[in-house]
Order: structure tokens, then sequence, then C-alpha cells
């Protein structure tokens, strides 16, 4: 059998599966001595059912301990390890290497627009704090005995935006986030939209009014390039501009 | 490793290192808007020289004649030329950003839309540009 198996770990197999050697052009910055990022290449070993995650696993653990990523699950749910995969936003855990072009050397950089730390790490503040402007939790005055009662079709409206695991791969890819970073970005939107279309928040003009700033919604150019990296598949773009609607006619 | 992270954050130590790395390959949406940018500015500093050029009909016929004159040659026939294939391009991908706004299927079917702006864009230019190109060149229409 000489076809990859689903065994992701590299286990001594019986048969041998077929490995290749790819190169790994990774964007290194260590802020102790580095005045500007610089490219770096490694050569490693990988299974096709391999991702992006276990080949900088590999260069961590058998090359340069010094090369620094966030990961925690390492299965696509925590949003840790979002990165520039071959110029678009990826999370390393969700990029399977037979899905990209190993003729080619394959380029991980961090994301854009946030301040670098180290290597493919960024400080996240500066998302987490327009996160946090538009109240992304539950405001609601009833105190119900058990639950507070929703409808079927009233979770299915905004049942898109809450499958966001805020990896910031979204926000990162947007044009006007990158030269505007006071720009709410596609995720804080995205988070505003799941409770203003929730049927049983109360709050939901007062997210509205605050999106309706010069940095809100109105920054939106519908690039798409959010909609297109988001990894939960989720239709970013459409929610902005649901919401651009929401402020103008009110909800629907 | 950890409290060292933790002090980085908030002494935003790092702000002025900007991440300048490969050119972000975005899809047919992004390079749509950078197109409709480029138009949107061109047109916008056409429509500057425009308003300063009909604002002449107030000073005297005559010189707004002369000015009309010097716009008679080729260069600048080649820049009308550009400046309709900008505003075709700026006019029809306007219409598929409002669609997207507006319309609840927008989001959805925005990549054909682009490419049926391309098309209207090619056919116009296609319908327009020989025609203009040859009133140019011949001389006088």
């Amino acid at each position: 059998m000489a076809t990859a198996t689903l065994d992701s770990p590299p286990a001594p197999a019986e048969a041998p599966i077929p490995t290749f050697t790819v190169t790994m052009m990774v964007r290194r910055f260590d802020p102790d001595v580095d005045e500007e990022p610089r490219w770096q290449d490694f050569d490693v070993e990988m299974y096709p059912t391999d991702r992006v995650l276990d080949a900088l696993h590999k260069i961590k653990w058998e090359q340069d301990g010094s090369l620094t990523f966030r990961r925690s699950c390492a299965h696509g749910v925590c949003g840790s390890d979002a990165m520039r995969i071959n110029g678009r936003n990826r999370l390393a855990c969700k990029t399977l290497m037979k899905d990209l072009d190993i003729t080619k050397p394959i380029y991980v950089e961090a994301i854009k627009g946030l301040p670098l730390e180290k290597d493919l790490v960024v400080d996240m503040e500066p998302f987490f704090a327009s996160y946090r402007e538009v109240q992304p939790f539950l405001q609601a005055s009833s105190k119900p005995e058990k639950e507070r009662i929703q409808s079927a079709s009233d979770r299915a409206r905004f049942d898109d935006t809450t499958k966001c695991i805020l990896c910031a791969a979204c926000t990162s890819s947007c044009p006007v986030f990158w030269t505007d970073g006071q720009y709410f970005g596609p995720a804080a939107i995205v988070n505003a939209h799941r409770f203003i279309f929730d049927s049983r928040d109360e709050a939901s003009s007062v997210r509205l009014d605050i999106l309706n700033d010069k940095e809100g919604v109105w920054r939106c150019r519908t690039t798409f390039n959010c909609s297109e990296a988001c990894p939960r598949g989720i239709q970013v773009t459409q929610a902005i501009a649901e919401v651009k609607q929401a402020i103008m006619f009110g909800k629907r | 490793m950890a409290i060292e992270e933790a002090s980085t954050l908030t002494t935003a130590r790092s702000s002025s290192k900007r991440p300048a790395g490969t050119l972000y390959r975005g899809n047919t949406g992004m390079w749509s808007w950078v197109l409709h940018r480029i138009t949107g500015v061109a047109i916008y500093f056409f429509l500057l020289v425009h308003v300063l050029d009909t604002a002449m009909i107030r000073v005297s016929p005559g010189a707004y004649d002369a000015v009309m004159s010097t716009y008679k040659n080729p260069i600048m026939g080649l820049g009308e030329t550009a400046l309709v294939i900008a505003i075709m391009f700026h006019a029809f991908n306007g219409l598929r950003i409002i669609l997207i706004d507006f319309w609840s299927k927008g989001a959805k079917y925005q990549r054909l839309m682009f490419w049926i702006v391309i098309a209207l864009w090619v056919i116009g230019t296609a319908g327009f540009a020989p025609i203009h190109l040859a009133n140019v060149f011949s001389e006088g229409h």
C-alpha cells in the first residue's frame, strides 16, 4: 500500500509511506538581534498528509529551536496559528502539504498589519481591543427561570457568525486594516453581527451605533480578502454588508 | 518567556516594526478594489483639470477655445482613450460594489459580477477605442 494514510504523526509503518523534501522559507525576526525581518530557508522531510504546522514543529524540534510561533490545539479550533502561507492568511494546522505546490518553496510569515513581536508571533492586542469595543456578550434584561427561548429560525439568522475563533486571519488580510489600524476590522464586525442579529439581545442599537463610525463598517471596501481568508468559512463580507444595511434601514 | 511576552504587550515596544513581506495574494475582489482605487484617483485628477478648463468659458470664449485647441494632439487623444477606459471600469465596478452593499445576494455573486464587469469593460473598450483612435490620428473629425 503506497498511498498516504491518515496517520499524520510519522509512525514507523511497515509499508513505506512516500515522503518528500519541502523547502520552507520562514520570515524570521528576533527583536534582540535583527533590525529588519529576514527570510531563512529550511529543508524538511514531509508526508503529503502533514500540515504546515507539522513542518514548523519539525524545524523547531529538529533544526532550530529558536523558531517562535503560536499554536495550541493544532486542530483548527483555538485560532492561535494564523499566518501568511504563500501570501495568503491560513491556519498552519489546517493547511495540508498536498494542497500546496511543493515543487517551490513554501513561504511562511507572520500575519500583516499587527506589530511583529518575534518570528511568526504578532502583538494581538490591537485586534482584541477592537473586539472588546463592540461589546461581544449577551445583554438582556429579562431574568428567565430557565433559559431565554429562541426559535430555530431566529438562531439560524446569526449562525454563520457564531463560528468565529478570533484567529485574526480576516482582519490581518484586510488592506484597509493594514493602512488604517484604527479600523475595527472584519473580526470585530463579525462578532458584533453575532449579537446584533441575536433575538435575545437588547443592545443591538448600541453596537450599531459603535459601528456607525468613520472607523466602523463604512471603512469596508468589499475586497473579500476576509471571506477568502476565514478558516471557518464565515461569509465575512456578507456579514459586514448586513450590518451596513441594519445601520441604514434597521434590522431585518 | 511568557513573562517577557506579557511585558512586551504592555509596553508596545515593537510598534515601529512593520512587517513587509511577500505581496498579499488576494483574489479578484482585492484586485478589483486596487483597480477601482487607481482609476478613481486618475479620474479625480482629470476632473480637477476639467473643472479648470471648463471654467475658462466664464473668462472668455476665446480663452476656452485656446485651451481646447491645445488638447487636439495625439498625446491628449491617447490620454482621452485611457480616461474613457478608466471611467468605464470605475462605473461598472461601482455598480458591482453598490450591488454588494445593497443586494442581499450581492456578496454571494461578487465574483461572477466581477467577470461581468470585465466583459462589459472589454466590450465597451472595443466599441470606443478604435473609433476614437481613428479620429485622433486622422486629425479632425
